[in-house]
């Protein structure tokens, strides 16, 4: 049978027979279309609904035994008297020593990375190493620190020390500044160094006076991002052996200290219900930090992208 | 004829570079001279030596600096892993490997010394199974929806929001699953097992008690611990989600359109586009954010420290209360144990353990999105 020979009946026969196979059953399918997007808007709906609750949960607790008496008294076994003004100072102390620490580094190994340093094996060696220290859990950081920082540098860290515990956080979140260094400076459009190389200035120079001015608002966030990290991290600094009871103020970057999540931590073991208010209102505390310093982020953000 | 304040601006600032072409300082030295001829002060000469010299210099030494700050990391990892062998390979000299991989019981510090490490890997697998159960369905349908189905506005609420529970500290989570979420799963579970009154006639179902004067259905339902693996792990589950569903989200996000809009065209409906297209497109993506997940459950410590207790069992019962390795390093951190002691070498072996899975999880998701990463123009 040749091509021209298939009649108009036996086209019709076959597209039929072809119909009847294929059914699109579109009801069927877009009844699925819409249980699936149900399922998404589920999911979210959850993971949104979880933090509301922990929120609703944390300010039920810990807003009563939120006064100035809090912020201002030291611990205590007495669960009226007890406040996190030791905890307070410590975690201003350490962030205030990683912030200095972890900046110039960061953004100096960042600048190298990116600036100095072409596409050879070292920068790619450096590359990939930060890569895995960012997947490296927190506490293995906090066993280097006791090994490294309490132990072997005791002499000068002064062991279980403020220093120490800024040391230690200032290498798990030196990943993190890195990378957001890195990615400002590569949002930085190459004719801006060009110009600066037209005008005779050398690399440091294009860097000082037009790269990093440029890149820095990005910088910045990415510093600030870091830092809320390490405000609330509290494994490392327990396996240095930060403190868990401070009844005085630390007077020097060598002295011992505690921190606010570690306070919050004690609270929270404890078995007495008092306690574990005072463990809300001191996470209260500590997510009204955390807020401030990403709102901050978040505006420098904003300004550095309508800027552009 | 460049007057002499603006030749004095230049040398000021040192702003000539030690690159620039030889013509340019043939071009400066005949200034120079023109310089020298107009003002016969002979002091002006000096202003055109070499400034290039100090530029050069303080580059040399920020490119020096630099590359050290650089080669800290490098000395971070090394720290790290030449820690973690010293102490262990001392650990090991004392309690030989194969004890360490046999023993069912977990009590280093006790008199009766045994150190089987798979009574504490069982727990921080069972953990990390729970969350990884919880976070994967929630992260992945959260990227979903925000990729695909959300609106712009909508989309630029939710991500921020869902950065905010990223961004949370993990000691905030463990108090929330010790304290609300623990508590909660216990009434549901006393409600569950509450005796059921039935009338007599109904006997012959299974899980019928008799107590006077009538009889109940009790379903055996399990008895929920103050401390239990399972709250650890759904909290667990909750802190990760958001890493999932944001870095799965950039990966959804970055399919081309053309490739929707081909599935369209073939008549293909959405949620057909997205299983069928979109997510394949976007695998090594989303494995990769699974993977980092999964490492991230694993080295994860104040949820687990809080809410899954401090007793090592061996097995997979979430409803009792076990010790992850991570809770163990806390638990002897914690306690006075003295340097060099055979405790503290174990906390050493357990970071070994813990560092090992977390890098093989790492290793293995950078070769993934090598191996299968789909490259669109």
């Amino acid at each position: 049978m040749t091509f021209e020979s298939i009649t108009d009946a036996q086209a019709e026969s076959n597209l039929v027979a072809a119909e009847a196979k294929f059914q699109p059953n579109l009801a069927g399918r877009y009844r699925l279309d819409a249980i699936f997007k149900a399922a998404t808007i589920a999911a979210t709906t959850i993971a949104i609904a979880v933090l509301a609750w922990l929120m609703f949960d944390v300010l039920i607790s810990g807003v009563g035994s939120l006064d100035r008496s809090f912020l201002t008294s030291f611990p205590s076994r007495r669960p009226e008297q007890a406040g996190i003004l030791s905890a307070l100072a410590g975690t201003g102390w350490v962030m205030f020593l990683v912030a200095v620490f972890s900046f110039p580094i960061g953004v100096g190994s960042g600048l190298f990375l990116e600036e100095f340093s072409g596409d050879n094996w070292f920068a790619r060696f450096i590359e990939i190493n930060i890569s895995n220290l960012a997947g490296v859990p927190s506490i293995i950081y906090g066993l280097l620190g006791l090994t490294a920082f309490v132990i072997i540098l005791g002499d000068w860290t002064g062991g279980r020390s403020i220093l120490t515990g800024a040391l230690t956080l200032t290498l798990l979140i030196l990943p993190i500044i890195i990378v957001a260094t890195r990615e400002a400076l590569r949002a930085v459009p190459d004719s801006i160094r060009q110009a600066g190389y037209a005008l005779g200035a050398n690399s440091w120079q294009v860097i000082w006076s037009h790269t990093l001015p440029t890149a820095f608002p990005g910088i910045l966030t990415g510093v600030i991002l870091a830092l809320s990290r390490a405000i609330g991290e509290t494994a490392p600094l327990i396996t240095i052996g930060a403190l868990t009871f401070i009844p005085f103020l630390p007077e020097g970057p060598l002295d011992p200290f505690t921190v606010l999540p570690i306070q919050i931590y004690n609270w929270v073991s404890r078995p007495q219900k008092d306690f574990h208010d005072l463990a809300a209102s001191g996470i209260i505390v500590l997510l009204v930090v955390l807020l401030v310093m990403n709102s901050f982020a978040i505006f420098l953000r904003s300004r550095f992208q309508k800027a552009r | 004829m460049l007057p002499a304040a603006a030749i004095e601006d230049i040398r000021g600032k040192g702003f000539i570079s030690c690159r620039s072409p030889p013509i340019l300082n043939r071009k400066l030295l005949l200034l120079q001279l023109l310089m020298s001829a107009e003002t016969p002060s002979s002091k002006n000469v000096h202003l055109w030596q070499a400034n290039y010299e100090s530029a050069k210099t303080l580059e040399t030494i920020i490119r020096v600096l630099c590359g050290f700050f650089a080669v800290i990391s490098i000395a971070t990892t090394a720290g790290i892993i030449g820690t973690l062998i010293f102490e262990t390979i001392e650990f090991f000299q004392e309690v030989p490997l194969w004890q360490f991989l046999t023993d069912t019981r977990w009590t280093p510090l006790f008199a009766s010394k045994q150190f089987g490490i798979f009574v504490l890997m069982s727990a921080t697998l069972l953990t990390s199974t729970i969350a990884i159960l919880v976070a994967v369905p929630l992260g992945l349908l959260s990227a979903i929806f925000l990729s695909e189905y959300a609106s712009t506005t909508m989309r630029k609420t939710l991500k921020p929001l869902l950065e905010v529970l990223a961004g949370i500290p993990s000691v905030v989570f463990g108090y929330f699953a010790l304290l609300t979420v623990t508590p909660f799963l216990q009434e549901i579970f006393d409600f569950v097992r509450t005796p059921i009154p039935i009338p007599a006639w109904l006997d012959f179902l299974p899980f019928t008690q008799y107590y006077e004067p009538d009889f109940f259905l009790e379903l055996p339902f399990p008895y929920l611990e103050g401390f239990n693996a399972l709250s650890a792990g759904l909290v667990l589950g909750i802190s990760i989600t958001p890493l999932v569903a944001s870095l799965s989200e950039d990966a959804i996000y970055s399919v081309p359109q053309g490739l929707r809009d081909g599935a369209y065209a073939l008549g293909a409906t959405k949620r057909e586009t997205i299983l069928a297209v979109v997510i394949p497109a976007a695998l090594s993506g989303i494995v990769a954010s699974i993977i980092l997940a999964i490492s991230r459950a694993v080295g994860e410590t104040m949820i687990v420290t809080l809410a899954a207790g401090q007793n090592p069992n061996l097995g997979f019962n979430p409803f009792v209360p076990v010790m992850t390795m991570t809770a163990y390093i806390v638990q002897v951190s914690l306690g006075d144990t003295a340097v060099g002691t055979l405790p503290y070498k174990t906390i050493f072996a357990v970071g070994m353990t813990l560092f090992l899975m977390t890098l093989t999880l790492n290793i293995f998701s950078f070769w993934f999105v090598r191996r299968f990463r789909e490259r669109y123009e």
